[in-house]
């Protein structure tokens, strides 16, 4: 155990509050997708630095399959804002109120 | 050594994700994620997971950024926006005091744990190998004691590119989306036309 791996778990803390923030404070969806992608690369970190600490394999398993699940989440959410960008030319998360979301 | 490579990559991992939150125009925003990305790439080198590094960088900057900046385009969204005005009053002090929240909760953990942080036993699979043994083990494992969530993650895949030829279909007849009605019966109606009043009005010049 060194003083780093804290130091790699402590980047990733920060990583996913940057990342939560942007999800929060951004208005634009593809900008709203990348800082989830902040957040999910904070969590890779972290899955990463505690298989290196504990000297295991599976760290870098579960990272794969998060690899997987971000991948198909992008290709949907980018689906979903071409589809509603078609009908409604903005980027803006806050126009579409027609759900009444 | 590790400690200047480590250093080096924080600031460039920190610095990217700095960027893609407060740049302006969404093209700014994807090539600082490429920096952040690349930040964590070197990191999963440093910490020994080389085969990591390169799906890292094959997937995510080479696949998803790729997509992301395609659609960015494709859209002609990209124009820059203007991240001073606050359609919802407040947003930005929440988000603020939600994400410090957060960020101070893991790192109180983490600090004041220290060490005791890292619970659970040691694994009872080998050993991690030094010098790319690592792709070796992890295949093993993917295909022996995970291989269920591995024919999972193949059903899921599936069905996102299902999902997406679904979603991005041109429907005939389409209908453009309707102006949203006032909101009288509501108790937030005011929250709504302050929005449309600040952010949908040049959008709606736009389609018009």
């Amino acid at each position: 155990m060194r003083n780093l791996d804290l130091a790699y778990l402590a980047l990733g803390a920060v990583l996913f509050s940057i990342g939560a923030f942007g999800v929060l404070y951004r208005r634009n969806s593809l900008v709203m997708i990348m800082c989830i992608e902040l957040m999910l690369n904070a969590v890779n970190l972290t899955f990463v630095s505690f298989g290196s600490m504990l000297d295991d394999t599976a760290g870098q398993v579960i990272v794969f399959f998060v690899l997987v699940v971000a991948a198909a989440e992008v290709v949907v959410g980018l689906g979903l804002v071409v589809s509603v960008t078609r009908r409604k030319p903005t980027a803006s998360a806050d126009d579409i109120t027609v759900l009444r979301g | 050594m590790e400690t200047a490579i480590f250093l080096v990559c924080a600031a460039i991992v920190l610095g990217g994700a700095s960027g893609v939150v407060v740049s302006r125009n969404p093209v700014h925003s994807a090539l600082s994620l490429v920096a952040t990305l690349f930040g964590i790439a070197v990191l999963f080198l440093n910490l020994g997971a080389q085969l990591l590094a390169a799906v890292q960088v094959i997937v995510y900057t080479g696949a998803i950024v790729v997509l992301i900046l395609f659609v960015l385009m494709l859209l002609g969204v990209d124009t820059e926006e203007d991240i001073s005005i606050q359609p919802l009053p407040g947003q930005g002090v929440v988000a603020g005091i939600v994400a410090a929240l957060i960020g101070a909760g893991v790192l109180s953990v983490i600090l004041i744990g220290g060490e005791k942080v890292v619970t659970g036993a040691q694994s009872s699979l080998e050993a991690l190998a030094p010098e790319f043994g690592d792709i070796r083990q992890i295949g093993q494992q993917l295909f022996t004691n995970y291989v269920f969530a591995l024919e999972v993650t193949a059903a899921l895949l599936t069905i996102a590119v299902v999902g997406a030829v679904v979603l991005s279909r041109r429907v005939a007849g389409e209908q453009p989306m309707p102006e949203p009605e006032p909101l009288d019966d509501d108790g937030d109606g005011d929250l709504y036309t302050q929005s449309a009043v600040s952010s949908g009005s040049p959008s709606a010049e736009d389609a018009g």
